[in-house]
């Protein structure tokens, strides 16, 4: 227990960074592992992103919208990138229910419960999402590194991971603490644990379909990626979180 | 602290709350309904032009019409260029406004075909510092809503948009660290930054 209060006094005692500030003591480092990261999406990401969003549906002819397409039909059936996101986000449900009740939350971790239960039985295994569209139950987000920040650890520095990108000393911590208090992985056997990496995998790289014109913008277009990529990523975070931003008043400037 | 008398120094203290006051009521003076209505305003021509099925480059155009009618672009371009600001003379500073203006309608207009078939909601106001933050709620076709804030001042004569918060992201904070590094590249001379403004976005 002594241990735990000198763990958690000395994570405390590292909040450096100005609030809405930037806290990046390993620039050097990360911009190392950016020019990789960055290098890796514009040689395999985006040729494989590119291959599979094709023709998909987000990108309509834009040339010939008419006002008759702002009407048009959202409730297709989903394709199967979609499916495989689906039940890569039903199986990490449960992690989030866990989560919700470390951080003294019962209502996100009751309706993920719900959630989880509607999708895994009605919804197929979560390959279909009625709770969401039938139920009024969309997914709370949440993982470990919230958690932290609730028990009051702060930020940390921030760091470009290899593969996984932006992140910060705390959601490191929260990543890693998250794969371990997964209950999902007691339930499966070892090739079913590989199929949940496999479809979180293919879901991340269902999401670079999605927001590829995004980061295509960030990565590829901005005059400097990286110091773009950190401020996006640690404001964005920093709105989940709830944490009070500093609004910029140019004109008291 | 004894060297005023108490009288005096309730009067001094008197002044300075009244002229806080002063102060502070024009900063109040834009309403919070005219805020709402400019972003509403705003959002419907977005939309108006997107539905158009018009060329993508004229909708750019277009688009930077509406940017330049409801957005207070001296601020942002001010606020965008840093310190340099402070040294460029007027003509300078307004090529880099025209370009600049120009780079954001390119820019953020080539994003339109993610709103295709969505929807904005204007939500409401509260007051921010001096201006309002207006809120809304963007729902894309595939996506969870997204909420977007609008922050709002007077303080140009006209009711009009300086920053876009989508999410948490900050577009002027995202806009001033891009321009910094596009201005780093040159090695701070605005002219060329201008320059390459024209082509990019």
């Amino acid at each position: 227990m002594r241990a735990a209060i000198l763990l958690f006094l000395t994570l405390s005692a590292c909040a450096s960074a100005p609030p809405g500030g930037v806290n990046d003591p390993y620039e050097p480092f990360n911009r190392r592992v950016h020019a990789f990261n960055k290098g890796l999406d514009a040689t395999v990401l985006r040729p494989l992103a590119r291959r599979a969003g094709g023709n998909a549906p987000t990108a309509p002819a834009a040339t010939t919208a008419k006002g008759a397409t702002a009407g048009g039909p959202n409730a297709a059936p989903p394709g199967p990138i979609e499916m495989i996101g689906n039940v890569s986000a039903n199986l990490s449900l449960p992690g989030k229910v866990v989560n919700s009740l470390l951080q003294g939350r019962p209502e996100p971790a009751i309706r993920n419960t719900f959630r989880f239960l509607v999708n895994t039985t009605v919804g197929l295994g979560g390959v279909l999402d009625p709770a969401g569209a039938d139920f009024a139950l969309p997914e709370i987000d949440t993982d470990f590194g919230e958690t932290l920040h609730v028990w009051g650890v702060p930020e940390g520095a921030y760091l470009e991971l290899p593969v996984l990108g932006p992140s910060t000393e705390r959601d490191l911590a929260g990543m890693i603490v998250n794969t371990v208090i997964d209950p999902v992985d007691n339930w499966l056997n070892r090739d079913q644990r590989t199929a949940k990496l496999a479809a979180r995998v293919a879901s991340k790289a269902g999401d670079r379909t999605q927001f590829g014109s995004t980061v295509d913008s960030v990565l590829h277009e901005s005059a400097d990626s990286y110091a773009q990529t950190r401020l996006l990523y640690l404001q964005h975070r920093r709105f989940e979180l709830k944490q009070e931003q500093d609004a910029i008043d140019p004109y008291a400037e | 602290m004894t060297l005023m008398p108490n009288d005096t120094r309730r009067g001094v203290l008197g002044l300075i709350a009244g002229g806080c006051i002063l102060v502070a009521a024009p900063a109040r003076a834009l309403d919070q309904s005219a805020a709402v209505a400019l972003i509403q305003r705003a959002v419907e021509e977005v939309y108006a032009i997107i539905n158009s099925g018009r060329a993508p480059a004229q909708m750019y155009r277009e688009f930077e019409g509406i940017f330049a009618r409801h957005a207070d672009v001296d601020a942002i371009a001010r606020s965008a260029l840093g310190p340099a600001a402070r040294q460029v003379d007027p003509a300078q500073f307004k090529a880099f406004k025209a370009a600049l203006q120009g780079y954001i309608g390119r820019k953020y207009g080539k994003r339109f075909r993610e709103f295709i078939g969505g929807r904005v909601e204007v939500n409401g106001a509260r007051p921010l510092k001096s201006f309002w933050a207006v809120q809304s709620t963007a729902y894309l076709r595939g996506q969870s809503p997204m909420a977007v804030e609008w922050h709002v001042s007077d303080r140009s004569g006209r009711p009009k948009f300086f920053n876009i918060i989508i999410e948490g992201v900050n577009m002027l904070a995202s806009e001033r660290e891009e321009i910094a590094a596009m201005l780093a590249r040159r090695r701070g001379d605005v002219g060329a930054l201008t320059a390459d403004l024209r082509q990019a976005g």
